[in-house]
């Protein structure tokens, strides 16, 4: 079983150094915080902060950009392509697919977002005396960890919706949605009357809180790491979550035919 | 070898035409010469007057690192801080306790996820200190780019340039920016009095800053349905010790007296008046007996 789906996960990462994708976004997102470090406003050589918001903003984008864009084309693409016949036959089951590809994307999401936030180290230590480690490992394992739940999410959405481009639409709002608003679902709600209330306070329990998972504040204005003991158990959360969504996903690809 | 999509070769482009353009936009300024009170003629031209609205955009963003993050959101903005007083103000003031009890805008938790979420947002409240307010500047100015009328982005920067991070020449220069853009600002000629005397310690210049202001505060607040008082008396109370420090101590007992209207501790003013007074009372007859003396 962890044979299979370590070699189904090997192709997708393979495919993200295959592809251009990753080192665009990594190009731009370096050039883009090169260039805004290079202005200097008033003669002071020690601002930083501005830098480090636009930076993590930047690697905040581009990991969503690299875990929906892979993500959504991976089973529509082995039926487009119909490679997902000789790879059914090999035995390989179709949990064993989900799992693969999720393992796979969150995995080269993984490898890209090291990449990014090696970076991002190098040009905040540049200007900065202290290196932040704690935070920076905590900073990126929990949007490694959100990705996750992100990456489940839309391989639910590509045995759902016809095509990819749909499916990434609608998983970049969604995701959106709840990473700027999800915080806030709560006090919208009590504003509301019965039985819009009730309807905005059960969305606000139901969604995953991805919102938890980006902490780029806490890094950008040097405050004390978070409790290790919050970031278990809000790794523990998206786990369910991602484990839910899989169970769906397979739930809907097992009875979904085949052929296009 | 495959070759590049046309898309992504398109966004590279883009991307660099963009950073280009952040990089010459300065250079080009100095090429075109001073531009309109107005400001930048291209960002007057693309934004239109929306620009004022991203200017308090990104005056509000600098108030938000000024706190290092903790600061209320849209959904909290009943709360939000309404003044700008807090950013200038020393710890402990009168305008610093008002505004920590105004920024106590969380309150309990309501449910267990918002419990559990403030683990991962900042709920304290802090200020900015020991040279890192420098990190307010760039969205300063960024925000006087964009609105060269807003004043409190002048006087707020101009502060903690002077103050806290040693600059007292770049300070000088972004209050001479504000001037040309806003002449008759009283507060503008304040903060430039106050440079003026407490950094430069030039009093001829921080008297003619400080009367350039009392003269445009006298034009413009009295007209007000509710005048700036505050601002009144800080110009007072400062040209009352810079000419208490010239000697010339009736003209400070005349700018205390005016102060006493405005103050909300009018005590304190007649008490330094009674004190002034006897001083000028003592020097005139020192000088009196000195005069005669010499006769």
């Amino acid at each position: 079983m962890i044979q299979t789906v370590l070699a189904l996960a090997g192709v997708v990462i393979k495919e993200l150094y295959r592809r251009k994708d990753f080192y665009v976004l990594f190009v731009l997102t370096a050039l883009i915080t090169l260039v805004m470090g290079s202005v200097s406003f008033f003669h002071d050589d020690k601002i930083i902060r501005y830098v480090k918001e636009l930076c993590l903003l930047l690697i905040w984008i581009s990991a969503l950009v690299i875990a929906i864009g892979t993500t959504a084309r991976q089973i529509p693409a082995e039926r487009e392509n119909r490679t997902i016949f000789p790879l059914l036959a090999k035995p390989v089951t179709r949990a064993q697919v989900v799992i693969g590809k999720f393992a796979g994307c969150w995995l080269a999401c993984g490898l890209a977002l090291v990449m990014f936030y090696a970076f991002f180290a190098i040009v905040s230590g540049s200007r900065e005396s202290h290196w932040p480690v704690v935070q920076l490992l905590q900073a990126m394992w929990l949007q490694w960890v959100m990705l996750a739940v992100v990456v489940a999410l839309v391989l639910l959405g590509s045995v759902v919706f016809a095509a990819p481009s749909s499916n990434g639409t609608i998983c970049f709002v969604v995701v959106l949605g709840i990473l700027l608003l999800g915080r806030y679902l709560n006090q919208v709600a009590l504003r509301e009357p019965e039985p819009l209330r009730t309807v905005v306070y059960g969305l606000y329990y139901m969604i995953p809180h991805l919102e938890w998972y980006d902490i780029r504040e806490f890094v950008v204005y040097d405050h004390a790491p978070i409790g290790w003991v919050s970031c278990g158990l809000a790794s523990l959360y998206a786990a369910v979550y991602a484990a839910l969504l899989l169970s769906a996903t397979w739930l809907v690809f097992r009875r979904k035919p085949l052929n296009l | 070898m495959r070759q590049a999509a046309p898309i992504w070769i398109v966004l590279l482009l883009l991307t660099a035409s963009f950073t280009l353009a952040t990089a010459l936009q300065s250079r080009v300024g100095d090429w075109m010469g001073p531009s309109d009170a107005g400001g930048s003629n291209l960002l007057k031209a693309w934004l239109g007057d929306s620009r004022r609205l991203f200017a308090n955009h990104f005056f509000e963003k600098a108030d938000v690192y000024f706190h290092s993050g903790y600061y209320p959101s849209i959904f909290d903005a009943r709360q939000a801080p309404k003044d700008t007083q807090h950013m200038t103000s020393k710890e402990g003031s009168a305008e610093d306790k008002a505004h920590e009890l105004s920024m106590n805008f969380l309150g309990p938790p309501r449910d267990w996820i918002e419990g559990f979420g403030r683990h991962f947002m900042i709920t304290e409240h802090t200020h900015l200190e020991g040279g890192n307010e420098r990190e307010i500047l760039p969205w300063l100015r960024i925000s006087a780019d964009l609105d060269p009328h807003r004043i409190d982005t002048y006087t707020v920067a101009a502060f903690w340039l002077r103050d806290s991070l040693g600059k007292p020449k770049e300070a000088e220069q972004f209050l001479r920016e504000g001037l040309r853009n806003n002449p008759a600002s009283y507060e503008i000629w304040l903060e430039l009095g106050l440079l003026y005397q407490e950094n430069f310690h030039s009093l001829a210049r921080a008297r003619n800053a400080l009367e350039l202001g009392l003269r445009y505060w006298q034009e413009q607040e009295p007209k007000k349905q509710e005048p700036d008082r505050i601002g009144f008396e800080k110009i007072v109370i400062r040209l009352a010790r810079i000419e208490e420090q010239d000697k010339h101590l009736d003209r400070a007992i005349q700018y205390l007296k005016m102060a006493l209207s405005a103050s909300p501790n009018p005590e304190v003013i007649r008490q330094q008046i009674v004190e002034l007074e006897k001083a000028a009372a003592a020097s005139g007859a020192t000088n009196s007996s000195g005069g005669a003396g010499a006769r």
